[in-house]
């Protein structure tokens, strides 16, 4: 059965925002299924004036008969009226569903309300009982207590509530553990209010909407068991409900099989809309939440790219630089079909053998330049203008939306390479670091798997790993930070690829271990004779190991050139600015003298 | 990993003990009109009394209880009261069928769980709002509801599959899969929507991750990226949903089997608790814990061997 909603409220603990009931009225499937549900409880409601007949008289005369003038739906294999048994079902099976609705909401509300405001050992013990019943089988207990009581369908249904409780108690609880801390209710407590107004006001609030879409999630549940015990027998068979009336025609359904479909379809459409309901009302939350969210798009006229500055001219002839990018634009798709540009114009070149640095701020666009390059942008983003040649090959034509994936791919590993900023979170935790260095080696370099050890042992020592065989057996989360990023650069060379792009690869890291690794990055560029791109915003970092440097604000290049010539005499504003605040950070003047370690 | 295993082996030592005390006292209190049950309607009331001391109706619940208790630990679940199958025996028989058809539908639910859940987040589009919806209404209709349609509709109608009945694998290899195939479809339609949901939204998350990133600048193959560097880190939160699941899976299994007339527990539950055959019962509920106690252990194994740091801690 469907128990496992109760085992698993991904219900969001969110506020009710006044726009939810706006945004649901927008769900054509929500709306129907709305309806379908209120028709099924109006109906349920006017039984008594609707049914043709008495639900429990049987005809004798016509049993098992088919849809007529006098029996709409037919008869069961008692004589009894579908039509009117099927409306006196839905009454009794609607009632039963929502009392193991209000039973799991009295329970679990007020413990969860407790165990999360206060905590403690009420807030131990009841996760201890939450987590047995959790993992007591619905129908097994059901069985076991009809055993006990007799069939009843309302006693069934209270113990299910009960089973159904931790549902409710862990949503509450844990929406109840994250406003408590907030500081608007820290506010009302310092203010002298009373607990239980706090919970009333401030909490329930918080909570009121995901209990209503658990209601709706509970609801379809407890029907499902209920009809699933009639079905079996179980149930009183006095007392019509769906799943009696199920029981009865699937004993005579070599007869008429026609009798199964309209309990099927009651229990089908009204669990299913309840479900449908559920979601729409959990989407329409969640939207509300996520619209303030967005940030401000800079919105942006389809103009022609502008000109930006452009020390780094390009021309769109096959050059001999290693890498050249003409006039790229990368922009976002914004809610609202506008588009915020993040690279607006940038066009620069790499030779063989150069290092170039790419500083700025963050937001400057520098990363999504280099990720462009890469070709790793994410899903959402889309080039807007502008073309990319990694040696003779262009990943980005003018006019194309997207990276080619087919292009760069071939390109990657040997080609092209990448140093990312975090050490840590760029290393998958589930495979060993032998393993994430050979594995790219064997495809890209089409070596042998010992070869490729052999090599990934003899990088780790290259990059200044005092025990190679103990780091090549680790998992990522059994090494330092400093140690990571020094496996990130050996996978990044392992294929000595032409071009090596660094983003912010010191950044994460301690300032002692920061120079080493600039050394090793400035030795393995030399020796293996690369282009290289560092995207950073350290004028350090520039001036210790740069030969050019371009310099991006908002999306655009404000100024490129040589490295001495930038620092020594900037030209825009910009640039100033931030070689001053780099400077009166922590670095010396003597950084102005290329050569000498930051 | 193996002192997280034994604490969680001893928790649910004692959720079985919690849990068989608690049906037993349930038990007892509906334990008056069994000997009439069993002697049928014109016993006299000596033959009653008789009756009622032989099974030991007569005792107060401490001593039965704990009678019944020195004999679960060895083992021994006693015999039914109607028909006087050892329990043990009873359950032995019709577990083959049971765990065919429940294990069955948690592994296919599990690789279909995968797929869909891949094809969902990586695809988007209609495929995405596909498997959503099939997902909501898997997860929503009954699992007996589904069962039902397909009876009628390709066994009853179609005469594809065989309606009722279990052919062992022993016998008949391909009757063996006709007659499991539709039971397991209709557990699997339930089971694989909240795995498949689960898989899919781990793996947008996961596929956000910088690691991804990282190793696609690599020049490792997109397909090696997806099925086993992402699938593997989205992987155990899906198992976890499965693994609550398979509670719910237990107690869906006894009315698939009713409906397909398949010689598993289910049928024995359903029977014993109508007669109030509590030793069988009893065995029943003993049987259920167990099996979700394994499960869960079987889940926390797979987990601590795709997660290495749950394995260390």
């Amino acid at each position: 059965m469907s128990e496992a909603i109760v085992q698993n409220p991904q219900v969001p603990a969110v506020v009710a925002r006044s726009g939810v009931v706006k945004r649901l009225a927008k769900n054509p499937l929500a709306i129907l299924a709305l309806l379908l549900l209120a028709g099924t409880v109006v109906a349920s409601f006017l039984a008594p004036v609707l049914a043709t007949h008495d639900p429990n008289f049987g005809d004798l005369q016509a049993v098992l008969a088919g849809p007529s003038a006098e029996h709409i739906l037919g008869t069961d294999s008692l004589g009894r009226d579908v039509f009117s048994r099927l409306l006196f079902a839905s009454q009794v099976t609607l009632a039963a569903a929502a009392l193991a609705a209000v039973v799991a909401i009295a329970i679990g509300v007020p413990a969860g309300l407790l165990a999360g405001y206060h905590g403690g050992w009420f807030d131990g013990s009841a996760n201890w009982v939450t987590n047995m019943l959790m993992s007591l089988p619905g129908i097994i207990v059901l069985l076991a207590v009809r055993a006990a009581t007799g069939p009843s369908v309302w006693i069934s249904m209270l113990v299910f509530g009960v089973l159904l409780a931790p549902s409710f108690y862990r949503l509450t609880r844990t929406a109840v553990k994250s406003v408590r801390n907030e500081l608007y209710v820290d506010a009302a407590r310092v203010s002298g209010l009373s607990d239980t107004r706090i919970m009333s006001r401030h909490i329930f609030s918080v909570v009121r909407a995901p209990i209503i879409i658990q209601t709706a999630n509970v609801a379809g549940v407890a029907i499902a068991i209920q009809s699933g015990l009639e079905f079996l027998g179980l149930g009183d068979p006095l007392v019509p409900t769906w799943g009696v009336m199920l029981s009865d025609a699937f004993r005579n359904v070599y007869l008429t099989p026609l009798l199964l479909v309209w309990p099927a379809l009651a229990i089908a459409i009204t669990t299913v809309c309840l479900a449908i309901l559920g979601n729409a009302l959990r989407d329409s939350l969640e939207d509300g939440q996520k619209v303030p969210r967005v940030r401000k798009p800079r919105l942006e006229a389809s103009a022609p790219a502008p000109s930006a500055v452009t020390t780094d001219t390009a021309t769109n002839a096959v050059s001999d630089h290693l890498l050249v990018v003409d006039g790229l634009r990368i922009g976002y798709p914004q809610a609202g079909g506008t588009m915020k540009t993040v690279v607006d114009g940038v066009s620069l070149h790499v030779d063989r053998g150069e290092v170039l640095g790419i500083v700025g701020e963050s937001g400057s666009g520098k990363s999504q330049t280099a990720f462009a390059i890469l070709g790793l942008l994410p899903d959402t983003a889309e080039i807007l203008g502008g073309g990319i040649t990694i040696g003779s090959t262009r990943t980005v034509t003018p006019g194309s939306r997207q990276v080619s994936q087919a292009r760069i791919a071939a390109l990657r590993g040997k080609g092209i390479a990448y140093i990312p900023q975090e050490p840590m979170s760029n290393l998958d935790p589930a495979f060993t670091i032998g393993y994430q260095l050979v594995r790219p080696m064997v495809k890209v370099l089409g070596i042998s798997k010992a070869e490729a050890r052999r090599r990934a042992l003899e990088l780790l020592v290259t990059v200044g790993i005092v025990n190679p065989q103990r780091t090549f057996d680790a998992y990522p989360h059994e090494i330092s930070g400093g140690m990571a990023q020094r496996v990130l650069i050996a996978g990044a060379v392992s294929c000595e690829p032409d071009l090596l792009i660094a983003d912010e690869p010191t950044t994460a890291l301690d300032v002692t271990v920061q120079a080493e690794v600039l050394d090793l990055l400035r030795d393995l560029q030399k020796r293996l004779g690369m282009g290289m791109i560092i995207v950073t915003h350290n004028f350090g970092v520039v001036s210790d190991i740069c030969d050019r440097v371009v310099v991006m604000k908002d999306g655009t290049l404000a100024e490129g050139g040589d490295v001495r010539t930038i620092l020594r005499a900037p030209q825009h504003d910009y640039t100033r600015q931030l070689l001053a605040s780099t400077l009166e950070g922590k670095l010396p003047m003597s950084m102005l003298t290329t050569g000498t370690k930051a | 990993m193996l002192i997280f295993l034994l604490r969680r082996l001893v928790a649910g030592i004692l959720l079985l003990f919690v849990i068989s005390t608690i049906t037993y006292v349930l038990l007892y209190f509906s334990s008056d009109g069994i000997a009439q049950n069993i002697l049928g309607e014109f016993a006299t009331p000596e033959q009653i009394a008789l009756k009622q001391a032989e099974l030991g109706l007569d005792q107060p619940l401490p001593v039965r209880y704990f009678e019944w208790l020195g004999g679960a630990i060895t083992g021994d679940f006693g015999r039914s009261w109607f028909n006087s199958e050892p329990v043990v025996t009873a359950l032995f028989n019709r577990l083959p069928v049971t765990l065919t058809i429940v294990l069955g539908a948690l592994v296919i639910a599990a690789v279909l769980a995968a797929l869909l859940g891949v094809a969902a987040a990586i695809k988007r589009g209609w495929i995405d709002r596909a498997v959503q919806l099939l997902s909501l209404a898997g997860d929503a209709l009954p699992s007996f509801v589904v069962a039902i349609v397909l009876v009628t509709s390709l066994a009853i109608q179609a005469k594809i599959f065989p309606a009722t009945g279990f052919v062992p694998f022993s016998d008949n290899p391909a009757l063996w899969l006709m007659s499991i195939a539709l039971p397991i479809t209709a557990l699997v339609f339930q089971l694989v929507a909240q795995a498949a949901q689960q898989f899919r939204s781990a793996i947008i998350d996961v596929r956000r991750r910088d690691f991804v990133r990282t190793l696609r600048s690599r020049g490792l193959p997109e397909r090696e990226v997806v099925f086993k560097h992402v699938l593997r880190s989205a992987a155990p939160a899906a198992l976890t949903i499965l693994s609550l699941q398979f509670v719910g899976l237990l107690g869906g299994s006894v009315i698939i089997e009713q409906i397909f007339a398949l010689p598993g527990v289910g049928p024995l539950a359903v029977l014993s608790t109508t007669q109030g055959d509590i030793p069988v019962v009893m065995g029943v509920v003993v049987y259920t814990v167990i099996m979700v106690i394994l499960v869960n252990l079987v889940v926390d194994l797979v987990n601590g061997w795709l997660n290495p740091k749950v394995r260390v801690s």
